[in-house]
């Protein structure tokens, strides 16, 4: 996916890509946008590495016995598509690609506060996913992404590299948080103020809070696993004393906000989204804005809701059963305000915004599913079933993936210059979001029906919605290679879109497409706030209603 | 001595557009990094908490093995390297370059004194077969507990010296830029921020001492 | 009321109701299905609704600002808050009732094992893999765990609790539908996870009653204190220490073994569990449950370092049950017992007196 086409009419302008030439200038750069884009590629390579694993899973599950590989390739597996999708595709992806690119841009910077570290945080990954991929092939583990103990300490598999590799990408993702939190707070330019601030900044920022106080507690958590594992120092194997409930707390006190590290990104991204393809500034700025610090700050609170059943007191229970309803108090806030947003606007239904549609849709049943889950009663049942499965899928994948994606699509101009064959976009998004329900739909029922996850064979009622949803997955793989194909040729084919294609007054597209190797040459002042569509100085401000 | 003068323009880096502004950063991004560096020993304090709470008799039995003498003398040591590292903040500012490289050699040597006499103990602990886990042979305390409190102890201690060998080595680098007299007025931040770093893992062994050695 | 019952269980695939919990359980999940259904479409038919009507007319058409007043966000937050309140207040307190067992309920001794499941009656039969229930009485299930994280998950009965090594967890059921249904194995535990499957099997209760007299009688000659539970709260843990301290004295165990620490014949009981033994051949391990039962049953392969390897084997004179009530005894024996237990204690004495 690394651009190219030097020869290419869009690029003859100076640009970061074109500023400095060769394989060794992008190895050692140090402009934040390049980072982006080496992140682009090593995600979505990752991503697709994931799906191949998460096809060949839904391949093996077609029928109720074994069908293509035997009960140690695939539980080996599907820990490979976990800590794949997890670590190397979901938490770095849209603050690696979209973070990186977009928030000196947006504020008007340079370049990040600590550019170094920036470089550092992108070797950091390779780091992390090369021991961690190098011994999932040597070993295979086969503890699945959460790594409970007594199971991850005892199993006879390799462990011990995922468990570093996992820590080196903490590390990365530590520093990539710290990055931006002191970005924002002293490198604004004149006019930027906390309230002008573009909402993806805002919840990147919430996003990166978490990254650096939660990671930590996990790095530590993983590596205390390996210690046992190679040492046998008995921290949580009940046979010494340890306690694997231990394990449990602290490994969702990071993986629960975790989750957060990886939707609220995606929040962000639609905000910008809707904004621009309703022409509309934000209905609600305050409320969408704080609400992610809200869901940040809650997201610390919750994590006792994956052990409803583990034995927990009842009143540990109740008390995280509520607060997660928070979370969902805060998301539904946001959903209000993207769909009061559009009242009035001047929509544009390009493929960003069936994006930004499908991603409301997944957003609102994925959360709904998950305010279900945290009634605690329900959960009994559910815990550990494939209606988990499929909730945390809306959300991550249907959640996540649609705003990625739209992002992608959106900024795609701004980043390569380049535009995309709309027609391929709007039949890949309708295929994706097709795909996603057939595959998922069904997922909801198995859990209804007590298929529990993680199962390498299955008893034969379950078996027609098996077959559903491996059928769905195909349709989602389709419409994924599609997405990669489209893109790929529009670098060398696509039409140039000039500087603003979308004609958005986001602060990122006062910029030349692609931007200049120096962002600004000089200094940005902003006198109004990004995404405020009114003609004339004085836009009245009108109530809704 | 003052070399700020030429030092400072070229110490900006292209992406801030004052000194101000930098210092502010690094500043801010080193005390986001201590705040990880406190997380990451949150989780074996959670640990301890737990398994104190859960064998009071094994851990309180266990620490009296711990050898109190050389803990604390260790607790002065870090103590009053804390107070050569803040004077040599103090002189960094003042541009007196020569006066930081002693007394970072001063607090290098307080480390070097520190991890020797960790050292010592570790060896005791070893040879008595006091050691975590299942490598715990120890017969004169046996007991649910025991071989926890050595895990705890062992790997609370192993990682607040790993950080007592990274900061000698910060302080290394800052002591070696000194005798380039890089450091004024204008400019006495790596000092300031590697100095942060010490004080950090002093603050850390300030807890580690009575939750091991005393209680 | 049944008709509707039936058509929405169908409609979202669950499986039978055995138990008038999984009913109620069932009964919210509606509730919720229902309300979630409405919200979510009402909000997404307002979203398409305004991408209809609002399509943009010109590239650079204007449009005015639109701030919420604080009615609007109040409402956003209000209805939502209300609505999942209210589901908290249906779900919680049925959690609680699930978490609180009546008095007289039947104790089974439920261990995970990879990968089977096995039934323990105290005082009567034991069994792998299926669980035989009198319908109509409720029944409590103690759970542990021989090697790692396993869930004890029956789908018809809505119900599922991970059982954990080193420690116990509780729950409890009152199924009132005869007949046999799948029980899971839900906390992924390796290879066999997915054909960890086991059988509830819920009998009419006077079939039962018939069905545990036999078992008792032909396996059990000399349990004592098997009578039906209801008159009196055991605390099963309890009665299985009990029972190992009787069965170690009628097998002669204390001939060689003490319990107060002194020294003896054989090595002593107290604080042997999770103690980290020297043997004779050099080699060191814990004395965990695996290694206590071996001992029982080749006692001469692993001896101790300083004892003669003078032991009889008690394989086949102990049956299996037998064998774990006395490693249960041998694990309540620990100097700081009281302050050393929370960790494992099970709150075996119900919350509630009803």
């Amino acid at each position: 996916m690394s651009p190219s086409p030097a020869s290419s009419p869009a690029y003859q302008t100076p640009n970061y890509l074109n500023a400095v030439k060769g394989v060794g200038s992008w190895l050692t750069t140090l402009d934040h946008k390049r980072i982006g884009v080496m992140y682009l590629v090593l995600t979505v390579l990752s991503f697709f590495l994931g799906g191949v694993f998460a096809l060949l899973l839904r391949i093996e599950l077609v029928t109720p016995g074994p069908t293509i590989m035997d009960a140690m390739t695939y539980n080996r597996m599907f820990t490979l598509h976990g800590v794949i999708m997890i670590f190397l595709f979901m938490i770095p992806a849209i603050p690696g690609i979209f973070g990186n690119f977009f928030i000196p841009l947006m504020i008007g910077a340079q370049d990040v506060a600590f550019p170094r570290i920036n470089l550092l945080s992108v070797y950091l990954y390779l780091a992390g996913a090369a021991i961690a991929v190098w011994g999932m092939i040597q070993g295979g583990t086969d503890t699945g992404w959460t790594f409970y103990t007594p199971y991850s300490t005892t199993t006879v598999t390799t462990v011990a590299p995922v468990l570093l590799g996992a820590f080196i990408l903490g590390m990365g993702s530590i520093v990539t948080g710290l990055n931006f939190i002191v970005t924002v707070h002293t490198m604004r330019a004149p006019g930027v103020t906390w309230m002008r601030l573009p909402l993806f900044v805002w919840a990147m920022y919430a996003t990166s809070v978490i990254q650096v106080l939660a990671t930590p507690v996990l790095g530590m958590t993983l590596l205390l696993v390996a210690f046992e594992r190679v040492f046998g120092f008995g921290i949580f194997d009940p046979a010494r004393g340890g306690d694997p409930i231990l394990f449990q707390h602290l490994f969702w006190f990071y993986s629960h906000p975790a989750v957060y590290i990886m939707i609220l990104p995606a929040m962000g991204v639609v905000s910008e989204v809707v904004q621009t393809f309703s022409r509309k500034n934000m209905f609600g700025y305050k409320a969408v804005a704080f609400s992610s610090l809200g869901i940040a700050f809650v997201g610390f609170f919750v994590w006792g809701h994956h052990l409803f059943t583990s034995g927990q007191s009842t009143f540990a229970s109740g008390v995280f059963g509520v607060l997660s309803m928070f979370v969902g108090l805060f998301t539904a806030i946001k959903v209000f305000n993207w769909t009061a947003t559009m009242y009035q606007g001047a929509i544009q239904v390009s493929a960003p915004f069936v994006y930004f549609m499908g991603f409301l849709y997944f957003l609102v049943f994925g959360g709904l599913t998950g305010i279900a889950l945290s009634t605690v009663s329900l959960d009994v049942h559910w815990q550990d079933t494939y209606f988990v499965v499929a909730h945390f899928h809306f959300i991550m994948v249907g959640g996540t993936i649609m705003a990625f994606l739209a992002g992608l699509h959106y900024w795609w101009p701004k980043m390569f210059g380049r535009m995309y064959s709309e027609r391929w976009a709007l039949a890949a998004a309708v295929l994706v979001i097709v795909g996603f329900n057939a595959t998922f739909i069904p997922q909801f029922l198995l859990g209804n029906m007590g298929m529990p996850r993680r199962y390498y064979s299955y008893p034969e009622q379950f078996w027609p919605l098996n077959v559903a949803s491996t059928a769905g997955a195909s349709l989602l793989g389709l419409g994924f290679t599609i997405v990669l194909v489209y893109l790929v040729v529009s670098l060398v084919k696509g039409r140039v879109s000039g500087p603003n294609p979308w004609n958005s007054r986001g602060y990122e597209w006062n910029t030349p497409s692609p931007p200049e190797a120096q962002n600004f040459p000089e200094t940005p002042v902003h006198d109004r706030g990004p995404h405020e569509y009114q003609d004339g100085p004085a836009a009245e401000v009108k109530h809704a209603h | 001595m003052h070399t700020e003068a030429a030092a400072a323009p070229s110490r900006l880096a292209h992406h801030f557009p004052d000194m101000k502004t930098q210092e502010h950063a690094a500043r801010m991004g080193m005390w986001l990094f201590l705040s990880t560096e406190i997380l990451l020993f949150a989780v074996l304090f959670t640990a301890y908490a737990l398994y104190r709470f859960l064998f009071p008799v094994g851990f309180e039995e266990a620490s009296r093995l711990a050898h109190v003498a050389m803990g604390a003398t260790n607790t002065v040591v870090l103590i009053t390297s804390s107070l050569t590292v803040a004077l040599a903040i103090h002189y960094a500012r003042q541009g007196e370059n020569r006066k930081v490289v002693g007394l970072l050699a001063v607090t290098i040597l307080f480390g070097v004194t520190f991890m020797v006499l960790k050292g010592f103990e570790y060896h005791h602990h070893w040879v008595d077969g006091q050691l975590p886990g299942r490598f715990y042979s120890y017969s004169g305390l046996q007991g649910p507990g025991v071989s926890m409190y050595f895990a705890l102890y062992f790997l609370m201690t192993g990682l607040h010296g790993l950080h007592v060998l990274i900061g000698m080595g910060l302080l290394g680098w800052v002591a070696w830029r000194a005798t380039r007299n890089e450091f004024g007025p204008g400019y006495s931040t790596p000092v300031e921020l590697s100095g942060l770093y010490w004080h950090l893992v002093d603050l850390i062994w300030i807890f580690l001492f009575p939750l091991l050695y005393l209680l | 009321m049944n008709l509707v019952n039936e058509f929405l269980r169908k409609l979202l695939f669950l499986p039978l109701q055995a138990s008038e919990w999984a009913r109620q359980l069932d009964y919210l999940h509606y509730y919720v299905f229902i309300t979630a259904m409405l919200g979510a479409w009402v909000t997404l038919a307002t979203a398409v609704v305004f991408m209809i009507r609002f399509r943009r007319k010109h590239a650079e058409q204007s449009t005015p600002i639109v701030d919420p007043k604080p009615i609007h966000e109040a409402v956003f937050i209000g209805l939502p808050l209300v609505l999942f309140l209210s589901y908290f207040a249906i779900g919680y307190p049925q959690y609680v009732r699930l978490q609180t067992p009546p008095k007289g309920a039947i104790d089974v001794y439920v261990q995970g094992k990879k990968w089977m499941w096995k039934f323990a009656y105290p005082g009567g039969p034991n069994s792998t893999d299926v669980l035989r229930v009198p319908a109509g009485r409720p029944v409590r299930l103690l759970l542990t765990s021989r090697d790692v994280i396993h869930s004890f998950f029956v789908p018809a009965l809505r119900m599922k609790q991970d059982a954990l090594p080193g420690r116990y967890t509780q729950i409890w059921f009152n199924a009132d539908l005869p007949g046999r249904y799948p029980i899971f194995c839900a906390e992924y535990c390796g290879l066999g996870h997915s054909s960890m499957l086991g059988e509830l099997v819920v009998m009419p209760p006077a079939e039962w009653d018939e069905w545990m007299e036999r078992e008792r009688r032909s396996n059990q000659p000399q349990a004592q204190d098997g009578q039906p539970v209801e008159a009196e709260q055991v605390d099963l843990r309890g009665s299985l220490v009990d029972q190992g301290r009787r069965i170690a004295a009628v097998q002669g165990c204390f001939k060689c073994h003490t319990v107060d620490g002194t020294q003896h014949i054989g090595p002593t009981w107290l604080d042997l569990y999770g103690r980290t033994v020297k043997l004779e051949n050099g080699k060191t391990l814990v004395a965990d449950e695996a290694y206590l039962t071996r001992s029982m049953m080749e006692p001469n392969a692993e001896v101790v370092a300083g004892y003669k390897p003078v032991m009889p084997t008690y394989q086949g004179k102990l049956a299996a049950p037998d064998a774990a009530a006395i490693t249960e005894f041998i694990k309540s024996l620990r100097t700081d017992a009281p302050t050393a237990e929370p960790q494992k204690g099970p709150i075996y004495v119900p919350v509630t007196g009803k």
